[in-house]
């Protein structure tokens, strides 16, 4: 392998590896919110015993992804030292407030997990409210720097490579920023949702080991988790589609070659499933849906969709763009379906008093593992439907990258770092909630509430 | 003042509080596996101050390269072509001690073993760290092919990058003692207190003589930079006199008390001298980041951008003064988080 391949290889692993704990870092935080809130508004412990036990979770996650967001933080300037030389004259703003909101979530995890008992209960509130605050702050200020990629502005660069005429705050709110940061910040929150509801249905479907009282705490989570769960796939769906409208308009060659369109034309065809050919250059063994792509783009079946042809081929990005994007949406509709279907089932057999069938239970311990894989295709798309540039029409990725040669090692070892946080993360959680299964926090906050009624 | 001066200084004050606080965190990681079973409850001590801090020290880190990427991108640039191994074995340590500081508590087994690892990668990320300085002091880096390269076994042959290692793993053990000491001293742990005061007694002169030693070596490969120190008397003759000020402090006895010392004032009296000295070392080695290659001048941001990040950094300051200051009474001074025992 080449030394940019190479140095894609290492950043793209080290990132997909960071977008697991850094998007269970943004959505299960929003969980523990409203669990807490839930425990004050309706005064039930098993509230108060989720949020507990989340929190533990995300504890031990934000083990892993405080220092996997250092190592990518840092390796970009490693592995990419050409771009951040850009970055820092243009976009460093996003990056640089992006620290503050760090700060906040650091202070307040602290604060939340170890002062909570000297707190007063609507400090305690307010911390873990600032917690979630920070946590999706960060992802917003990083998509920031993401989408100026995309689509830069905020800068002119004269052709021996000199920046001028910079603009920092217009570089911030690159064209594309609003719809981005607002689809990364929801499809947390959904994947944040899913990742219980998984963990839920699977106690769940395991009910006959439990009691009474254990099968009632989990049915609450679920519940919980199926709701924000949908809202949010309902959310994320309208807020991609906001996206594609944005790269119709900003990155013409991505969305052409997301859909495998060569030939620019009104009422163009959306194509669904299948993979472009490049031999016949065209989308092959997939469903065309006629004029809905133009439709979808700009809201008329007349507007005109730029396809391939129109620009030069040396700057296509690759065709197996197409798959992933139809993967990340494929898993966007499926996981939207599954938890409202879940949802009017649910309505539907508590007034029939039939119990949630077991085939739906398996389905949905698979969401939130599905969930995480949109996330992954949806950057892999980003990134890879951006090529060859790593800042459109400014900065080619060869040009970005070290040109340091022996990055092989490096790489080699990273994985091997990653395979073992990775392991390790579920060996521990696993092993801790083994170790202290909900039952004992029943005993323990029957015996709070006897002392805690003074 | 000029900008680039402007935007240096702020760098070296990010500099240094991470070296502080970065000493005190790996150094406390180190104390607590030191003392993990030891009849005072010093290494009880390290861990209580260890699990909510280590997060925003870490943070710290992450502020330092991201306030040296935004204020000069062409210094990245470079520092990041020529320090790619270094860096990125730091940032290996730093992924397996944080990952397993967190483990070790929430698992049973392997306790022992997580600390271990933890404990030791709190000694290799410093010693790691410190090697920016050696190298920025010229002499390692080459054109190869027109690209900057680093000369790994040229450095790894430099006696001046061991004893810069000697001087940083005795100063992280130094400040993390006399935090440790002060901290004891504040939880009423008297038998914790006074272990650390008798390591900070003997790190104390072990950190002055690495300090001689090195500059005595960095004099050959360094002449620059040694002369340009000279200059800096003022600066090390205050830090020397802090260092003085910090050491009687932990000697002194007190009136109605049964331990000797003064922790609060040792502790802050060396701080005090390290910010001197810093301040002292930094000014020798303006106007360069990496000798000869690259100055301030040359790595400078776009002038709107520094502009903008100065304004960010006041606001952002604003917002989390408070967030500090209740972050300090809870876990720093809130007797009952001290007092646990």
């Amino acid at each position: 392998m080449d030394t940019v391949v190479l140095a894609r290889a290492f950043f793209g692993t080290s990132l997909a590896f960071h977008i697991i704990f850094a998007t269970l870092g943004v959505g299960i935080p929003l969980l523990i919110v409203i669990a807490e809130i839930l425990h004050q508004v309706k005064k039930d412990n098993d509230y108060a015993i989720m949020a507990k036990r989340w929190t533990k979770a995300f504890a031990v996650l934000l083990g892993v992804a405080i220092p996997s967001g250092t190592i990518v933080g840092v390796q970009l300037s490693l592995l990419w030292p050409g771009f951040m030389e850009i970055v820092g004259k243009v976009i460093s703003l996003p990056f640089q407030v992006e620290i503050f909101a760090f700060f906040i979530e650091a202070l307040f995890m602290s604060i939340y997990v170890y002062a909570a008992d000297r707190l007063p209960k609507a400090f305690r509130i307010l911390s873990v409210i600032l917690v979630a605050f920070g946590a999706v702050a960060s992802a917003i200020l990083i998509t920031a720097v993401n989408t100026w990629m995309n689509t830069p502005a905020g800068f002119q660069i004269a052709s021996d490579g000199t920046i001028y005429d910079v603009h920092p705050w217009t570089a911030f709110f690159n064209p594309s920023f609003l719809s981005s940061a607002f689809h990364v910040a929801v499809t947390a929150y959904m994947t944040g949702g899913f990742a219980v509801a998984s963990v839920a249905a699977y106690k769940l479907l395991k009910r006959k080991k439990r009691t009474a009282q254990e099968i009632t705490y989990h049915k609450k989570g679920f519940l919980l988790a199926l709701i924000v769960g949908l809202t949010f796939s309902l959310i994320s769906s309208i807020s991609g589609h906001h996206s594609a409208q944005v790269l119709h308009e900003h990155s013409p060659e991505k969305l052409a070659a997301a859909e495998g369109l060569f030939k620019s034309q009104r009422y163009a065809p959306l194509a669904i499933g299948g993979f472009t050919d490049p031999k016949t250059e065209s989308v092959k063994y997939g469903i065309e849906i006629p004029w809905m792509l133009s439709w979808l783009a700009a809201g008329k079946f007349d507007t005109k969709v730029k396809g391939l042809y129109e620009f030069p081929r040396e700057t296509w990005p690759p065709f197996y763009v197409h798959t992933l994007f139809n993967i990340m949406v494929g898993i966007g509709f499926f996981l939207l379906a599954l938890a409202a279907f879940s949802l009017v089932w649910m309505y539907y057999t508590k007034r029939k008093k039939r119990g949630f069938p077991k085939w739906l239970l398996v389905v949905l311990i698979f969401s939130g593992p599905l969930s995480m894989l949109g996330i992954e295709f949806g950057w892999i798309f980003s990134c890879s439907g951006r090529q060859p540039w790593t800042i459109y029409k400014v900065q080619t990725t060869s040009e970005a990258a070290t040109q340091s040669t022996n990055l092989g090692g490096l790489f080699l070892l990273f994985i091997g770092l990653y395979v073992l946080l990775g392991a390790l993360t579920i060996l521990i959680l696993t092993s801790y909630f083994k170790r202290h299964p909900v039952y004992k926090e029943f005993e323990k906050y029957s015996g709070y509430e006897e002392k805690g009624s003074s | 003042m000029i900008v680039e001066v402007q935007a240096i200084l702020i760098i070296w004050t990010f500099i240094f509080i991470y070296s502080i606080f970065g000493s005190i965190d790996f150094g406390s990681g180190f104390w607590a596996l030191i003392y993990n079973d030891h009849r005072t409850l010093a290494g009880k001590m390290a861990n209580r101050f260890l699990s909510p801090t280590w997060e925003i020290t870490n943070v710290f880190l992450v502020l330092l390269v991201v306030a040296f990427v935004g204020f000069f991108p062409k210094g990245a640039f470079t520092l990041g072509t020529i320090l790619l191994i270094p860096v990125s074995l730091i940032l290996f340590f730093l992924a397996i001690r944080s990952a397993f500081m967190v483990f070790s508590y929430s698992v049973q087994g392997y306790r022992k073993l997580m600390f271990l690892i933890s404990g030791v990668s709190g000694l290799l990320i410093p010693a790691l760290l410190i090697t920016v300085l050696p190298i920025s002091q010229g002499g390692f880096i080459e054109l190869v092919d027109g690209k900057e390269t680093l000369l790994l076994g040229k450095l790894l042959a430099s006696p001046s990058l061991y004893l810069y290692i000697l001087f940083g793993l005795t100063s992280e053990l130094f400040l993390s003692s006399l935090f440790l000491g002060d901290y004891s001293y504040a939880s009423k742990q008297e038998g914790a207190y006074r272990l650390y005061r008798g390591n900070a007694l003997l790190l104390g002169p072990s950190t002055l003589l690495a300090a001689v030693l090195t500059l005595l070596v960095s004099q050959q490969e360094a002449s620059w930079l040694i002369k340009h120190l000279y200059e800096q008397k003022l600066w090390f003759s205050l830090s020397l006199a802090s260092f003085i000020i910090g050491y009687v402090a932990l000697l002194l006895p007190r009136k109605k008390n049964t331990v000797r010392g003064f922790p609060r004032l040792a502790l802050l009296a060396v701080i005090a001298q390290y910010g001197f000295a810093s301040y002292g070392y930094g000014m020798a080695h303006l106007p360069y980041i990496v000798y000869p290659r690259l100055t301030i001048f040359d790595a400078f941001t776009a002038t709107e951008t520094f502009y903008s990040l100065l304004i960010m950094y006041g606001i952002g300051l604003a917002i989390l003064t408070p967030g500090f200051y209740i972050f300090w009474r809870l876990f720093l001074k809130d007797r009952r988080y001290l007092q646990q025992d």
